[in-house]
Parts: structure tokens; sequence; C-alpha cells
């Protein structure tokens, strides 16, 4: 695939490493990461779990640890506000702006209306909570909001991100690394359909409080919301009940019907990504522990380092694939969408 | 019943119809009590049985059939040749469209015509509703997973003139997928799918391993199983001055659905009464959670 590559874009790839915790976001920075999202510690962003997220002071310190070495930081803010609640994004919007934040990483209308109103200076860019999967709907949030950078959601194909990309007004980031949705993102109600929450509304998918672990005479069973997602054999690795990656009946055949537990891994796309001109490289994975922030952040960098030192001859090293499937769900990892032949 | 009149709407057809059962479907519902018709396809673009064009012959039918028809547009567009279906429509000057992508908003703002908001349009508070209001639209339909009292809020905030629509009957539309569910049941590419998805004309039902059904595919789109009925919350509907109720097509019994609701409004039948006569006749339940607050997927009586 290296042959067909034009020649190098001008500006880097940047490698975005997510944060959970200022112990997570000193690693990343540590360890490479040109830019570290975060969010608060409330539901205004699509990682509202318990113990996770930043307060004013730890989010200060994180931005000022950041800065001293260079590095930018990000606050997500990519829930959809509900009139009840709406305030809260308007004074988190305000709260990042006062932080001296690097951009607000927003989905909702009402929120980059506000944002782009009242503090002008301070950049945006798309989540990809904000499902744009078209040029067209990225031209709609640059004129009305003027975004810096858009988030796509993981379900283009390469050549599609490619098109996308030629035709966008904006820079583009993609994931790169960590749990799958295999949704378009912003759209996916599943999770509230079985447990009355869902990313858009609390910022959380399939959430713990719905979780059910039971050992049984058939094996252990994971429930969310009451219904059985999965069961395993005796000696079966079993992982977290994600609605959209249990075990299901459709007819005559039991399967994973919608999705694999298995992680998207992007390492040797990362040549076409670098060449086409991708401005970022997005890591998933805020809920993680440092321990898996430090573990990916260290091999991407030295993936994208190596892959921006020779393209043509860049190839994942066997330690970087090791390394990385260790911290994947379900151990194993997959080209998601990017490659046609997973669609 | 007198105070507030909502109109029907029969939203667009989900699923993969063939031609002739398609055709005979928008035969009957050009006679059927409902004011506004949604034509289009909204799922996969390779669903081909009638092109853009059949579609635009089909609304000009309709609408001398006295129907209010909008063409309603794909929840997820990726490829160029999506893009051109959609400007396409987006350009004919005859019909009001229906967005169902923040890229739909944009060619039709610039256009400056008025249009609908649909389900696939995240407008979940207010501001939101004001802004999009400002572009040019004139409908939202409410998305699917919020509720009654959200609704109430967001009522309280609607700008004037602007229409409210609300899904009361059907499979509600949860999610949307690069990845084709229908053909990997068929353990085919979806690039060599064979149309698959016309076998089933309410798609497949997907269930746990203790056999509780509780999605259907559709191609790229999941669906609930259970069909969502807000009949018998008419009364709550149109206290809230609620526009428009939305019916989404199934193969099988629309016609009792759609007058059962056109009797409720008339106030010729009870309706919470005849929204349990029509539940209990569902393959897999009612559910009405979203819009009493709870997961969707509940059926809650008042």
């Amino acid at each position: 695939m290296a042959a067909s590559i034009p020649s190098t874009p001008a500006k880097p790839l940047e490698l975005v490493c997510p944060a959970g915790n200022l112990p997570s976001l000193k690693t990343a920075v540590d360890h490479g990461a040109d830019a570290v999202y975060i969010g608060f510690r409330d539901d205004t962003n699509a990682r509202h779990f318990p113990g996770l997220n930043f307060d004013a002071k730890t989010a200060a310190q994180g931005i000022q640890y950041a800065h001293a070495k260079g590095r930018r930081v990000f606050v997500a803010l990519n829930t959809f506000p509900q009139p009840a609640g709406w305030e809260r994004w308007q004074r988190a919007v305000d709260q990042a702006a006062d932080l001296g934040v690097d951009a607000v990483i927003a989905a909702d209308i009402s929120v980059l209306d506000y944002a782009c109103r009242q503090h002008p200076d301070l950049p945006l860019h798309l989540s990809v909570q904000g499902s744009a999967t078209n040029y067209e709907a990225i031209r709609f949030y640059h004129e009305q909001f003027g975004i810096r950078r858009v988030v796509l959601p993981r379900v283009l194909s390469l050549p599609q991100v490619r098109h996308t990309l030629e035709h966008s007004p904006v820079p583009i980031e993609v994931f790169g690394f960590g749990g799958l949705c295999i949704m378009v993102e912003g759209r996916c109600l599943l999770s509230s359909y079985v447990t009355g929450e869902s990313p858009n509304m609390c910022g959380v998918c399939s959430p713990a409080k719905a979780v059910r672990w039971e050992e049984t005479a058939n094996g252990l069973e994971t429930r969310l919301g009451g219904l059985l997602i999965d069961r395993y054999a005796p000696g079966e690795p079993a992982g977290y009940p994600t609605l959209c990656k249990g075990r299901f009946t459709v007819a005559d055949q039991t399967y994973y019907a919608i999705e694999e537990p298995t992680s998207l891994n992007t390492l040797e796309l990362l040549p076409e990504l670098h060449n086409m001109g991708i401005a970022a490289i997005k890591i998933e994975g805020r809920q993680r522990s440092p321990a898996y922030v430090t573990q990916v952040t260290k091999v991407w960098r030295a993936a994208i380092d190596a892959c921006r030192r020779n393209p043509a001859a860049y190839t994942p090293k066997p330690e970087w694939l090791r390394e990385l499937g260790k911290v994947s769900e379900g151990q194993q990892t997959t080209l998601g969408a990017y490659h046609r032949t997973w669609q | 019943m007198t105070e507030h009149q909502p109109k029907l709407a029969l939203g667009p057809v989900l699923y993969y119809w063939p031609k002739d059962k398609l055709l005979d479907f928008y035969e009957r519902m050009s006679a059927a009590p409902v004011d506004i018709i949604y034509l289009g396809e909204t799922v996969c673009s390779k669903r081909h049985t009638l092109n853009t064009g059949d579609w635009l012959d089909l609304a000009e039918r309709l609408s001398r059939a006295g129907k209010e028809v909008v063409l309603s547009t794909m929840a997820l567009l990726e490829a160029e040749s999506e893009l051109l279906t959609l400007r396409r429509l987006c350009e004919n000057d005859r019909f009001t469209v229906e967005a169902n992508d923040l890229g739909a908003v944009r060619l039709l703002a610039e256009r400056k015509t008025p249009f609908v908001l649909g389900t696939g349009i995240n407008v979940y508070n207010g501001h939101t509703l004001r802004f999009l209001t400002g572009l040019g639209a004139k409908r939202w339909v409410m998305p699917v997973e919020l509720s009654r009292e959200t609704l109430r809020s967001i009522q309280t905030e609607r700008p004037e003139g602007v229409e409210t629509e609300v899904f009361v009957y059907g499979r509600l539309p949860l999610a949307y997928s690069a990845r084709c569910f229908t053909a990997r049941y068929h353990n085919l590419p979806k690039d060599d799918c064979q149309y698959r998805c016309l076998d089933d004309p309410e798609g497949l039902t997907l269930s746990t391993r203790e056999g509780q059904t509780f999605l259907t595919l559709n191609g790229i789109q999941t669906q609930s199983a259970q069909t969502c009925n807000l009949l018998g919350e008419l009364a709550a509907l149109q206290e809230l001055k609620v526009d428009v109720l939305r019916i989404s097509p199934q193969p099988e019994g629309l016609e009792t659905v759609i007058g059962a609701f056109a009797a409720g409004l008339r106030g010729d039948r009870d309706p919470v009464e005849a929204a349990q006569q029509i539940n209990a006749a569902l393959p897999y339940g009612a559910c009405n959670g979203y819009w009493q607050g709870q997961p969707g997927l509940m059926q809650l009586t008042n």
C-alpha cells in the first residue's frame, strides 16, 4: 500500500489521548501525546462514569502540566442537554473558556451556538457525537459555528474518509484505537431503550448500574437492564455487557449479531491516514486506567514517529501489536469500518 | 376532545418492500385518513425498487389525492452518490423535504425553503429548536428517546408557527451503522448483500438467549422489536399541543391502527381501550417507556 502514497503533508499527524483523571493526563503527556482530552465530573460529557473526570481544580492542574510541556488539552462537552439542565452545559462552556483549554469538543447545536457567541476565541471541535458522516454536514457546523476540526464517526471506509477530507473545510480527526462504536455516534439509542440512559442524554452507554454478573448453572451470565447479554462457558473470558456486543439469537442462529467484543486498531493504516492528510489520531478510553493510557500512548507515539520518518518503509512492529492486544477489549482488534469487508 | 386537533402523518416506509407491494401500500394509503405522507428511502441507498423519479411521481399522485406529501431523506449519508440523491431531493421545488442529517439542513437552508426536521436530527432542547427554526425548519419530529416532560418544556420554548410532531406508533428507529446486520445474518458481505432484506417485510427480530425478543434488524438500521404505541396518550398529546402524530408503516394491520387514531381524534372511540386492543395483537408487545421517562422498551399503564 505504501507505493501509491503521495508526498508527506505539511502538518504532522497529532496524537490525541484520553484522560479520565490527573494521573492519566500526566502519563499521556509524559509519553508523547500532542493533546489530551478530558471531561468534567457530570453529564456534560459522554463518559459520565462514577469516580471519573475532572473538577475545576484538577482540570487547572492538568492544563498547567500539559501547557508547561507544550501540549494541549481539549474538553469534551459532547452530550445533548435537555431543557431541565441546559444551564449546566452553559456553565461548563464558560468554565472551559475560563480554564484556558485549547478546544472544546461539542456536539449539540445549542452548546456550539452558545460557545461560539459567548466565547468567539474558544476553538471548537465537532465531537464524534455530532454525527458528521459527510462533508455537507461538516460544512454546516463550520458555517454555523466556525468549528476548526471534526472528529469523524467510526462508520466510514478509508476511501470515504479520503473523499470527505478532500471536500471538508476543516481538518479531520479520526479514531485510531480503542473501544469500537459500531453505530453512528450521536444517533444510537440502544442503551436508553434497555436502561433508560443513553450517551446523548446521560453521557453513558450500557451503564454499570444496570449491569449484573451472575454465576449460574449454565455458566457466568451478564445482564443489562435485566436482559441477558451474554453467557460464558467455564474458562471462557467474559467481557463487559455492552449492549451491541452480546450474543443473541436471530431466527435459527445464535451469534454476535451486531458486533464481536473487539477493539478498533488502525496501526497498519497509519501511512495511509498520514499521507491523506488526516490532522489527528484519537485514542478512545477516558474510562480506562492510567496504565492503559501509558501503554497506548507509548505505542502510538512510536508508531507515528516511525511513520513520519519514513512512511514508505513503515510497518507496525510485532511488539506494538502485542502491547495493544493486551489492553484491547476481548483481546482482539479490527480495522472496523475503514476496511470495507467489515461492513 | 375538541380543543387541539393534531393531524395524522404516515412516516416513510423503513423496510425494503418489492415494488408492487410498496405501490399497493400507497394506493391503499391514499384512501386512508392520514393528512400527511412522508415518502422516500431513509435507511439504505442500495435499495432501489423505486428511484428518485419514481418517488417524485408517487408524490404527485398522492398529492393529487389530497395528501400533504413530504420527501424524506437518508439518515446516514456517506457516499458521494448519496449526496447526489440528497441534492436532487433538496432542489425539488414542489414538495417539502424532511432532513434526517445536518447535511440536508445545510442544503435546504441555503435554498431558503422551509423544511421538516426528522427523527435523525438531534433536537433535545428549545435552544436547538430555535436555532434550526431560524434556518427554515417549520416542523420538528421529537427524538424518540425524549419523554413527555421534556416535550412539555420544549413546547413552552417553541417558536411561533413551528409544528411539533411525535412518533406515536411503530417500531422505534434506534440506531444506524455502516454495517448491514441483515447481510451479516446471511453471512454475506454488504457489497454483495443480494438485497436479502426483501425477504423480511418487517425486518429480522433479535432475541436474548432466553428468548426475550427486543430488537429488530433492518439492514443498517436497528429498531425496537416492541411497537411504540401512544394511542392511549392521545389526551396528553392534545394537551401538549402536538400538531402531528406520526404512524410508522408496518406491513400488516396499519389501516386498523390509522382508523383507531382517527376515531380517537374524532372522539368516536375511547383511545385507551382501542390501544389495549391493538397492543393485544402485537407479536412482541407494545412499549411506551420513553414517553414515560423510563427505558424505552417498558410498557407502563397510567
